[in-house]
């Protein structure tokens, strides 16, 4: 089955009612199984049990940005080969990328407290993750001020892109913008350095979240399409009364 | 089941609980959405509303 | 190449001519400063220190705002159906819209920069440096701004949303514009870092923002 063949929604929904429960299971005995290990990972010799914090920041800053990426891949469906399904992909990515979003800061927030003693540090990553996150919000806001959704959709797909090509540059200005107002005295964690105790229980929690994304996305994608349907419905049946 | 996480449980336990209720809620909102959308779709087609091809808007294959 | 010298010859008489918004801007920078010393108090030391964000901040948002109407009136008259329709690359022709905005609205600002450094208690050197920063700045708020301005006129949406869509896309340009006048007055870093850094914001969104426009006017306008 090619991109061609999905391009039809209704092949795309009987695709999507197959694979569904599969995903579902699959990321839940994944989570299941990352969760577990995350519980009996040994304690950092520096910060102890807020390690444990890490198995869950990590995929959520992870998917913040995937999420972005699959959103760009999306636009350019939109613009340059005319998807008919590449809107409804990048319409029902943008809510769950900015919850992942959402919670990357927060579990991020929490972590600094004990790490920093404050819960909010204007440090490098934080601040990136909190543009990320307003440009996030930012374009569920042009999803929702325009009823038109083949309107929408260009508009959002030109934002995503110019986006995507800010990204990188909005992330070097505050690292650079970071090390020139705060002493390093930040503590950095992560890095290459990671042991393998670590390791395993960040990449299974990592993969499962990936999953759970494709699964809550490919989900969303099928209300999607059914909503479009229903305006369709409804506004034949506005126009079939107007007749 | 006994885990110490040290002096800072209650984070550790937060971010948790952060987590599982933002999935929660997630999971929630596309289920209902689902459910409100072939409702909706359903209701349309009992009073005649048909699509284009006459092919049931909710049917799959 | 006269047919884009003609378009930017008529939006900077457009611009500046009775009902056109150029100057407004300047008034609304000139509000913005003057409202400072209100919120942070009358502390000349402490004005001077901030002195260089505040002109930052007061000019981003007077671009900001200026922008809002770049291709809406040219949607209202019509014209900008005749400019897509045009045989000039759309790319040109936005970019030559920008350019004549930039002359119109960016530059006043700077001009301005030195009068308003005096309230903020800005020694020469420092004035002198932000309205360089400004200078090589404002370009990029421009050209970022106008996609935002391209995206309003096809969603028939402008105002806030457009704020909200192109204020996180400058943060570079504000964290690098700052930094540099910063450098000169504080110290302890070279001007130069940064200022080029800001000249290649401004040559990059040079690029970006032509391009990105003129693609959502051509997808968004039917």
């Amino acid at each position: 089955m090619s991109l061609i063949d999905l391009a039809n929604p209704t092949r795309f929904l009987a695709l999507t009612a197959r694979v569904l429960p599969w995903l579902a299971a699959t990321t839940v005995i994944l989570l299941t199984i990352g969760l577990y290990q995350s519980a009996y990972a040994p304690d950092d010799y520096q910060q102890g049990a807020t390690v444990k914090i890490m198995f869950i920041h990590v995929p959520n800053a992870w998917l913040s940005m995937f999420v972005w990426g699959v959103m760009s891949i999306a636009s350019l469906g939109t613009l340059v080969w005319r998807h008919p399904l590449a809107d409804v992909a990048a319409k029902a990515a943008a809510p769950i990328g900015a919850a992942f979003t959402f919670l990357a800061l927060l579990t991020g927030s929490l972590w600094g407290r004990p790490m920093w003693g404050t819960y909010w540090e204007w440090d490098a990553r934080l601040t990136s993750v909190l543009i990320l996150f307003l440009m996030y919000l930012g374009l569920m806001a042009l999803w929702r001020a325009v009823d038109d959704p083949a309107r929408a959709a260009r508009a959002a797909a030109v934002l995503t892109l110019v986006g995507a090509i800010n990204l990188p540059i909005i992330k070097f200005s505050v690292d650079w913008w970071n090390t020139l107002h705060q002493p390093a005295s930040v503590m950095r964690v992560g890095g290459s350095t990671l042991d393998k105790s670590f390791l395993i229980p960040l990449l299974v929690m990592a993969i499962a979240f990936t999953l759970l994304f494709v699964t809550l996305h490919l989900a969303a994608m099928r209300n999607e399409i059914l909503r479009r349907r229903v305006r369709s419905l409804q506004m034949m049946q506005a126009s079939q009364k107007a007749a | 089941m006994t885990m110490s996480l040290g002096p800072y449980a209650s984070f550790i336990v937060t971010s948790y609980a952060a987590a599982a209720l933002v999935v929660v809620i997630l999971i929630g909102w596309v289920m209902l959405d689902y459910r409100s959308q072939t409702q909706r779709l359903r209701e349309l087609e009992e009073r005649g509303i048909t699509r284009r091809s006459g092919r049931n808007a909710t049917e799959l294959r | 190449m006269t047919a884009l010298s003609a378009l930017i010859r008529r939006d900077i008489r457009i611009a500046l001519r009775v009902g056109g918004g150029a100057l407004i801007g300047v008034l609304f920078f000139l509000t913005v400063v003057v409202l400072m010393p209100f919120a942070v108090g009358p502390d000349l030391a402490l004005l001077s220190r901030l002195g260089p964000a505040i002109l930052w901040l007061g000019a981003l948002l007077a671009s900001l705002l200026t922008l809002d109407r770049l291709f809406m009136a040219d949607h209202e008259d019509g014209s900008l159906d005749l400019i897509t329709m045009s045989r000039t690359p759309l790319e040109l022709a936005c970019a030559a819209k920008a350019l004549a905005h930039w002359l119109a609205a960016g530059l006043p600002l700077i001009v301005a920069t030195p009068v308003l450094g005096l309230l903020l208690n800005l020694d020469m050197v420092a004035t002198v440096a932000v309205a360089l920063t400004l200078l090589a700045g404002t370009p990029a708020l421009t050209f970022t701004g106008m996609i935002g301005a391209a995206l309003a006129v096809t969603l028939h949406r402008g105002g806030l949303l457009m704020a909200v869509l192109v204020l996180p896309l400058s943060i570079p340009v504000l964290i690098f514009g700052v930094a540099a006048s910063q450098a000169v007055i504080v110290g302890p870093m070279t001007f130069g870092a940064p200022f080029s850094i800001l000249c290649a914001l401004s040559l990059i969104s040079l690029v970006i923002g032509p391009f990105a426009a003129a693609a959502s006017l051509r997808h968004g306008l039917d």
